[in-house]
C-alpha cells in the first residue's frame, strides 16, 4: 500500500540464474485427479513422526486424522480423500537420502466423502490459544520447503514479536506455485495473515514479493484494498529479483536491515516469518475447517508438454501428476523435487507428493546435464562474492575436504543455508554445497557421539558409585554382626561366674532357645532349597537327581534333629 | 650504608609480599587432581569396554597421564583417538596395538535373543553402563540407546543368547557422504586412458 515510501536493504552476494518460470504460469491452477492409491509418509515435517491412528482395512473419510502428532514438535496427518487404508509399510519417501520410511497407503474410493468439518465461527474474535489449537489440529507445517510445524512457530509469545513477514519471494527458478496461489487466492491469503496477526500481535506485517510476479502483486493489492482499512498495517513490499532473496534470513535482511544472529532464529530479533502457502493453509483450517490435505505443486521441465500448477492431494505419486501434465517418459532424464538450486533428485516416480513438495521438475538431458567434472580450485574468490550469508566458501571448502571440522565450525559452516550460489558461480565446477553438507553431517554426527559418550560416562560413574555404596553397606553389616558376636562372647564370658552365684536359671535357656530357633529356620531353608533343586533336576531328567535326593534326606534329618533340640530346650 | 640497608629491606619486603601472594594463590586456586586426566578422559570414547586392560576409560586415562602407559590401546577409539591423544600430549601417534583388538568400522549394539534368555543376571553384572534390564529368572533386555557396544556382556552369557548387531543408518542419522574426489585435470584423464 505505502510501498513507495518503503526503504529496502540488500544482502551481500546472490546470483541471477535463468528463471524458467514463465513456462508454468500460462495456465491456471488445475485440480489433479484423485489417484487410485495415495501414499502418505507419517513424517512430512520436521520433528517427531506422527503415530498411525488407523489400521489396514479401516475405512477413512476425507479429512479424518490418520496419524497423530503426539509430541509438541510434530504434526497430524489427515486422509486427503475417502477410501480404505491399504498397507502401512516402508516406502520410498521424498528425502535426500533416498531411503524408505513408514507410509500409510490409502486405496481411494473416488467418492471424496468429507468427514464433518467446520471452521471457527468469528475466528477474528477467537483467542490466540484456540486459533493455535486449530492450526495444530489441521497438521499444518511450513510449506516453503523446510516443513517446520506451524503451530510451534505460532506459539512464540506475542510479546516477543514486533514484525510478521510473509515470504512470497519464491526466488528459486522454475517454481511458480506461490505465484499462482497469490494470483488466484489473494483474498484468502490476506485473511490468513489476519489470523496470524490475531495470534502474534505484530506491530507491522510485510509481504515480501519479488518484482517478477506483477500479477500476484496486483492481486494482493486489490485484495488488501477490498478487505481492509489501514489499521491492519499489512504492506506488500516488492523486492528486486535475486536468488536467494526468499531465504528466511535474506528476506528479513532485505525488509528490515536486521540480521538473524548466529545459530539464532528470527524470533530472537522479534520477527516471525511464514510462507505464503502456509498462510493460505492457515486460512483454510481456521475459517473453513479444512486440514492440510492438498497443496499447489508446479509440474514443469522440458520433458513436460503442458507445464502448469496443480492442486494435488498429499500422497499422490509423482507419476500420476506427471502423466496429467503430459510428461514424455522417454525424455525425462532426471526428476527433481523442489527447485534446481536446492531441490533433490528422486529416484522413482512413485515417490509421493508431500506437504513440502512445491515443485517437480521433469528435466531433459539438455536442460540439466550431468555435472561437469570437478576441477582444482583456482582461488578466484567468486564463491565469496556470491555467498548470501557472508561466509568464506573457499575456506570452508578446504576445511570440509580435509575433514577439519573444528575449523569449519570456527568459520561458521552452520550458517550456510545451502543455497548453492557458490557452486553455481564456481568456474571449476566444484560441488561446494555437497562438501558443506558432508561437513555439516559429520559435525552433527560428532556432536551426537559426544553426547552419547558423556551419557555413557555418567552411567558408568553412577554404577561405580552404586557398587561402592553396596560394598560399603555390606562391610558395615558384617562389622555390626562381628561386633554383636563379640559382645555376646563377652557377655557369655561374664555370665558363667554370675549364674551359679545368683541362681538365675532363666537367662541361659532363653539365649539357647534363640540360637536353636535360628538353627531350625536355617535348616528349613536348606531343605526347601534342596527340594527345589531336586524338582528341577527331575524335570530335566538329570543324572544328579539321585545324589540330590540323598542330600535332601540328609537335610531333613538335620531339620528334625534341630527341631527336637529346640523342643527340649523349651521344656 | 643506609642505601644498602634500604635496598635490602625493600627487596626483603617485596619478597615477602610476592611470597604471600603466591602462597595465597597456591591455596586459593589449587587444582584438584591432575587436569590432564580429565582432558584425556574426554578424548576416550567412554565405551568402558576394558579392552585396554584397565577397568574403564578413566583408569586408562589416569595410567596414560602417569606416563607409564602407551596411547595405542583403545580399539573403539581407533586411529582418530590415538591422533587426538598424541596431539594433546605432544607425542608421536602410534598405530593401534592389535593385541587389544581391532578398530571396527560400524557401531555395534548388543541384542538379547529374549526367547533363549534364562534370566541368570550375569550380563547385567557385566554391563559397565547399566544398559541391561532384568531380574533373576526374568527375561533380560538391552536398552539399545544406552548400549556402548563394549562386548562385555557376550562372554559371561551361559547360553550365548547375546548378539552384537551393527547399528543401521536411519533417516535421522543419515547425512550426505563426501563428494567423490575427481581432482584430475580433464586432459590428464584422456591421456591415461
Amino acid at each position: 500500500m505505502n510501498m513507495h515510501h518503503f526503504k529496502l536493504y540488500d544482502f551481500d552476494g546472490g546470483i541471477h540464474p535463468e528463471q524458467n518460470k514463465s513456462q508454468s504460469t500460462q495456465l491456471p491452477i488445475t485440480t489433479a485427479k484423485i489417484p487410485q492409491r495415495l501414499i502418505l509418509p507419517i513424517a512430512q515435517h520436521i520433528g517427531a513422526p506422527g503415530n498411525p491412528a488407523v489400521k489396514p482395512g479401516d475405512k477413512v473419510l476425507k479429512g479424518q486424522i490418520i496419524a497423530k502428532g503426539e509430541d509438541f514438535v510434530s504434526c497430524n496427518l489427515h486422509a486427503p480423500t475417502s477410501g480404505i487404508v491399504g498397507v502401512i509399510e516402508d516406502r520410498e519417501v521424498p528425502h535426500q537420502s533416498g531411503m524408505s520410511a513408514t507410509c500409510i497407503e490409502i486405496i481411494t474410493d473416488g467418492k471424496d466423502t468429507w468427514i464433518d468439518h467446520q471452521g471457527l465461527d468469528n475466528y477474528l474474535e477467537s483467542d490466540a490459544a484456540s486459533l493455535i489449537d486449530c492450526i495444530a489440529q489441521a497438521g499444518i507445517s511450513g510449506m516453503g520447503g523446510a516443513g517446520f510445524p506451524t503451530h510451534v512457530k505460532a506459539s512464540i509469545p506475542a510479546s516477543k514479536i514486533n514484525t510478521l513477514i510473509i515470504n512470497a519471494a519464491e526466488c528459486e527458478p522454475y517454481i511458480t506455485s506461490d505465484d499462482l496461489l497469490m494470483r488466484e487466492y489473494a483474498m484468502d491469503i490476506i485473511k490468513g495473515i489476519e489470523i496470524l496477526q490475531r495470534i502474534l500481535l505484530p506491530e507491522q506485517c510485510y509481504i515480501g514479493i519479488e518484482d517478477n510476479k506483477p500479477q500476484a502483486i496486483e492481486a494482493l493489492q486489490i485484495a488488501l484494498k477490498e478487505n481492509l482499512d489501514d489499521t491492519h498495517n499489512i504492506h506488500v513490499v516488492v523486492i528486486p529479483t535475486k536468488y536467494p532473496s526468499g531465504g528466511e534470513k535474506q528476506l528479513i535482511q532485505i525488509l528490515t536491515g536486521k540480521e538473524v544472529p548466529v545459530a539464532g532464529i528470527p524470533a530472537d530479533i522479534g520477527i516471525v516469518c511464514q510462507n505464503v502457502g502456509t498462510v493460505h493453509a492457515i486460512y483454510q483450517a481456521v475459517a473453513l475447517g479444512i486440514p492440510l490435505i492438498s497443496r499447489i505443486t508446479t509440474i514443469t521441465g522440458d520433458a513436460v508438454s503442458s507445464p502448469q500448477n496443480y492442486q494435488v492431494l498429499l500422497g499422490t505419486p509423482v507419476t500420476d501428476v506427471l502423466s496429467q501434465a503430459n510428461a514424455q517418459p522417454n525424455k525425462v532424464k532426471r526428476l527433481i523435487m523442489g527447485g534446481p538450486m536446492m531441490g533433490f533428485t528422486i529416484a522413482s516416480a512413485d515417490t509421493p507428493i508431500t506437504k513440502t513438495s512445491n515443485c517437480i521438475i521433469a528435466a531433459s538431458d539438455q536442460e540439466l546435464p550431468d555435472p561437469a567434472m570437478e576441477q582444482a580450485c583456482i582461488r578466484c574468490g567468486m564463491c565469496t562474492q556470491a555467498c548470501p550469508a557472508q561466509l568464506l566458501p573457499q575456506q570452508l571448502y578446504w576445511f570440509a575436504k580435509s575433514s577439519n571440522l573444528e575449523q569449519a565450525q570456527a568459520h561458521n559452516i552452520s550458517d550456510c543455508i545451502e543455497c548453492g550460489a557458490c557452486s553455481y558461480v564456481c568456474p571449476s565446477n566444484i560441488p561446494l554445497v555437497q562438501y558443506y553438507r558432508f561437513a555439516k553431517g559429520e559435525i552433527k554426527q560428532a556432536k551426537s557421539d559426544k553426547k552419547s559418550s558423556e551419557q555413557a560416562k555418567l552411567r558408568f560413574d553412577i554404577r561405580n558409585a552404586r557398587l561402592d555404596r553396596e560394598t560399603a553397606e555390606k562391610d558395615a553389616k558384617r562389622k555390626a554382626r562381628a561386633e554383636a558376636a563379640a559382645k555376646k562372647q563377652a557377655a557369655k564370658k561374664a555370665a558363667p561366674p554370675a549364674t551359679p552365684a545368683s541362681g538365675d536359671a532363666t537367662a541361659e535357656p532363653s539365649v539357647d532357645t534363640e540360637v536353636l530357633k535360628q538353627k531350625v529356620l536355617a535348616a528349613q531353608t536348606r531343605v526347601d532349597k534342596a527340594r527345589e533343586r531336586l524338582a528341577m533336576a527331575q524335570e530335566q531328567n538329570l543324572e544328579t537327581a539321585d545324589a540330590l535326593e540323598l542330600g535332601l534326606n540328609k537335610q531333613i534329618d538335620k531339620l528334625t534333629a534341630a527341631q527336637k533340640s529346640l523342643e527340649e530346650a523349651k521344656s | 650504608m643506609s642505601l644498602i640497608l634500604i635496598s635490602i629491606f625493600a627487596l626483603v619486603a617485596l619478597a615477602i609480599l610476592f611470597g604471600a601472594i603466591l602462597g595465597f594463590a597456591a591455596v586459593r586456586f589449587k587444582v584438584e587432581g591432575n587436569p590432564i586426566v580429565d582432558q584425556l578422559d574426554a578424548l576416550l570414547p567412554q565405551t568402558q569396554c576394558g579392552q585396554c586392560s584397565y577397568p574403564g576409560c578413566r583408569p586408562y586415562a589416569q595410567a596414560i597421564s602417569e606416563g607409564n602407559e602407551k596411547i595405542n590401546k583403545c580399539p573403539p577409539g581407533g586411529e582418530s583417538t590415538i591422533a587426538a591423544i598424541a596431539d594433546l600430549l605432544g607425542v608421536d601417534p602410534e598405530p593401534l596395538d592389535a593385541e587389544h583388538g581391532e578398530e571396527k568400522d560400524v557401531t555395534l549394539v548388543a541384542v538379547i535373543r529374549e526367547d533363549e534368555c534364562i534370566g541368570c543376571t550375569k550380563c547385567i553384572q557385566a554391563c559397565p553402563v547399566d544398559a541391561i534390564l532384568g531380574a533373576a529368572k526374568q527375561m533380560h533386555t538391552v536398552i539399545s540407546d544406552e548400549c556402548t557396544g563394549c562386548d562385555l556382556c557376550v562372554e559371561p552369557c551361559p547360553v550365548d543368547c547375546i548378539d552384537m548387531i551393527p547399528v543401521g543408518t536411519t533417516m535421522q542419522s543419515w547425512h550426505w557422504p563426501k563428494p567423490a574426489a575427481a581432482q584430475m585435470i580433464a586432459t590428464d584423464k584422456v591421456q591415461t586412458i
